[in-house]
């Protein structure tokens, strides 16, 4: 059966809730407000088979999280795109579980390219595997997303200048911009200003887009790669909302990183319809 | 004793510069990065022969590490080089979590670490790598005596499946090891066999280790004596081996004693075969600046220092 984009991103809007609700704990908020984004990415946006994935990328897309905290949304989207049984999603952060708290290869969960959770560096990462398919003459994009209070980190503003200087022009990367941190708002906590002149300052291309709304992003998409390939690596900012989807999360710092309790699981259930089938607990 | 020939001066850094250029054209997969600091690290030869696998980052360590990850992805074997104080202590998480943690092939290449970078003083005197890196899971910890030794352990390096911590001086050293010696990661070298004292040195202290075992077999004790190039994975059943027989064991090291090899040998001793030691090597403080033998002799880290320590038990 083929589902719509609204149909997946709801599906994984529950994984993510029901996620962290059974783990007791993980990150909904900043999964929710990049689950639109990342299921077109997945779903519609990358020329990958799941079948064929390996973490060298060679001859497909490659997509780093450096945000690494979202796992929920990052795994729930491997999952119902294929690349591991859904059932496992019930393993997150258990003992033993290849679904590890912040994404990992140690245990070789398919996927997963590189470590992620201590933040700013998967930027530079991308950078790097960028320009190996450079030098391996292989056409495909890399992806990359980032938070946008994950930009506080200075490493990211090292790799901003970097991408810039080796014209890595094969790379896009996002913005997840929220404006919520876990202290507070990005405004409030850190001051992070207009990304956008910060971004082009560095000599990126810089897009913006409705990060809810799958019109815009296929266009957002298709307007990134017309200037893809043009000497300039690509940001896109997507205008987000922490803990879209469900009335209570939404638009606020406090469900950064923190799990509803079964009863408000329960409640952000009705407010989220099952489309594919929910995983078993 | 073994006779050890000094062939003439040279420095390590220039070793892992010639064995870098020699992976240029063996190797296509062999890139290198660097933090602008190319000619510190003699990376000019790789760089003018490859100049399409030479990038120079600028400075901005941190960006370097996770470059070169996501570069080692692909089966590409990226060395990164900058001083070992911002190849290790200033990028210790990225390292940690973009290399090891993630099991990419990259290979650190750290230079003028030790007091003996001289002049420049304690802010770029790295005292503590060795400590730090031997605690990441998965890193191969190196740390080479002379020219020689420095290139086939770079040529080592390449060839290892894995992260690898490659620890280089600033100054000349007297450059002994055989052109041809081939370097076994993990394979302590035995540079005379005795039966008073064992003494066990890396980096720079395996020369002033020789000339200390030549001053104590002129007074009549005979030293057991290790070259441990290779700090992790350690050579246990040398060590072991070495310390049953003499029953006293000197570790002499261009490092804290906190982190360094002597910590790494008592650990082993401790449990298999408690031994009494004695550690040459820096006690808990930075350095300053001075000429690089001037500050050898200061903090302890000579020949002299060795023959003491050796006659202390």
């Amino acid at each position: 059966m083929e589902y719509s984009l609204e149909q997946i991103a709801s599906q994984v809007r529950r994984d993510i809730v029901r996620m962290v609700t059974a783990a007791a704990s993980g990150h909904p908020g900043g999964s929710m407000s990049a689950t639109d984004v990342l299921t077109y990415l997945f779903f519609k946006e990358m020329n990958v088979t799941p079948e064929n994935w390996r973490r060298s990328g060679e001859g497909l897309d490659q997509f780093f999280l450096s945000a690494g905290h979202i796992s929920p949304v990052l795994y729930s989207l491997l999952a119902r795109r294929g690349y591991f049984p859904v059932s496992e999603l019930a393993t997150f952060r258990r003992f033993g579980s290849r679904l590890q708290g912040h994404p990992s290869v140690d245990k070789g969960l398919p996927g997963v390219n590189q470590a992620a959770g201590s933040l700013g560096q998967g930027l530079s990462v991308a950078i790097g595997a960028a320009i190996a398919k450079r030098m391996n003459a292989d056409p495909h994009t890399v992806y990359v997303l980032l938070g946008d209070g994950e930009s506080e980190e200075g490493q990211v503003w090292e790799a901003a200048m970097a991408a810039a200087h080796y014209k890595v022009d094969n790379l896009i990367a996002m913005t997840d911009w929220n404006h919520q941190q876990i202290d507070g708002t990005t405004e409030d906590v850190a001051g992070l200003g207009n990304l956008r002149t910060k971004w082009e300052a560095f000599g990126w291309s810089v897009l913006e887009g409705d990060g809810h709304d799958f019109a815009e992003i296929a266009r957002v998409f298709k307007e990134a790669h017309s200037r893809s390939r043009l000497g300039t690596p690509v940001m896109i900012l997507w205008h987000t909302e922490m803990g879209h989807g469900v009335d209570f999360m939404a638009g606020t710092c406090k469900w950064h990183g923190k799990n509803p309790s079964v009863e408000q699981c329960a409640e952000a259930m009705k407010q989220l319809e099952e489309t594919m089938g929910d995983f078993a607990l | 004793m073994k006779e050890y020939i000094d062939s003439g001066k040279k420095d390590t850094r220039s070793g892992f510069g010639a064995g870098l250029a020699e992976l240029g054209n063996s190797n296509p997969k062999v890139l290198a990065l660097t933090a602008d600091l190319k000619g510190s690290l003699k990376m000019d030869q790789f760089a003018a022969e490859h100049p399409d696998r030479f990038f120079d980052v600028g400075i901005a360590e941190a960006n370097m590490v996770g470059m070169a990850a996501g570069m080692a992805l692909s089966g590409y074997i990226p060395f990164i080089g900058t001083f070992a104080n911002f190849a290790t202590a200033r990028v210790l998480d990225q390292i940690r979590q973009s290399i090891c943690y993630s099991r990419t092939n990259v290979k650190i290449a750290a230079s003028h670490a030790g007091i003996t970078l001289g002049e420049d003083g304690a802010t770029h005197q790295t005292l503590e790598d060795i400590g730090l890196m031997r605690m990441l899971p998965g890193m191969v910890v190196i740390n080479p005596c002379d020219y020689n030794q420095t290139k086939a352990a770079t040529l080592a390096a390449a060839a290892w499946d894995g992260p690898v911590y490659l620890r280089f001086g600033r100054p000349g050293v007297p450059n002994f090891t055989p052109a041809d010696q081939p370097f076994e990661i993990g394979k302590a070298i035995k540079l005379n066999d005795g039966a008073d004292v064992t003494v066990i040195a890396t980096g720079h202290l395996v020369w002033e280790a020789i000339q200390a075992a030549k001053q104590l077999e002129a007074q009549g004790v005979s030293v057991d004596l290790l070259d441990i190039a290779t700090i992790k994975p350690l050579d246990k059943e040398a060590v072991l081996a070495s310390a049953r027989k003499t029953g006293k064991v000197v570790v002499a090291e261009e490092h804290l004693i906190a982190g360094g090899l002597g910590e790494v040998i008592a650990g082993l001793l401790a449990t298999a075969c408690p031994t009494p030691m004695r550690f040459v090597a820096i006690d808990d403080q930075f350095g300053q600046s001075g000429k690089p033998a001037e500050l050898m002799a200061a903090y302890g880290l000579d020949a002299a220092h060795i023959v003491q320590a050796a006659l202390s038990f």
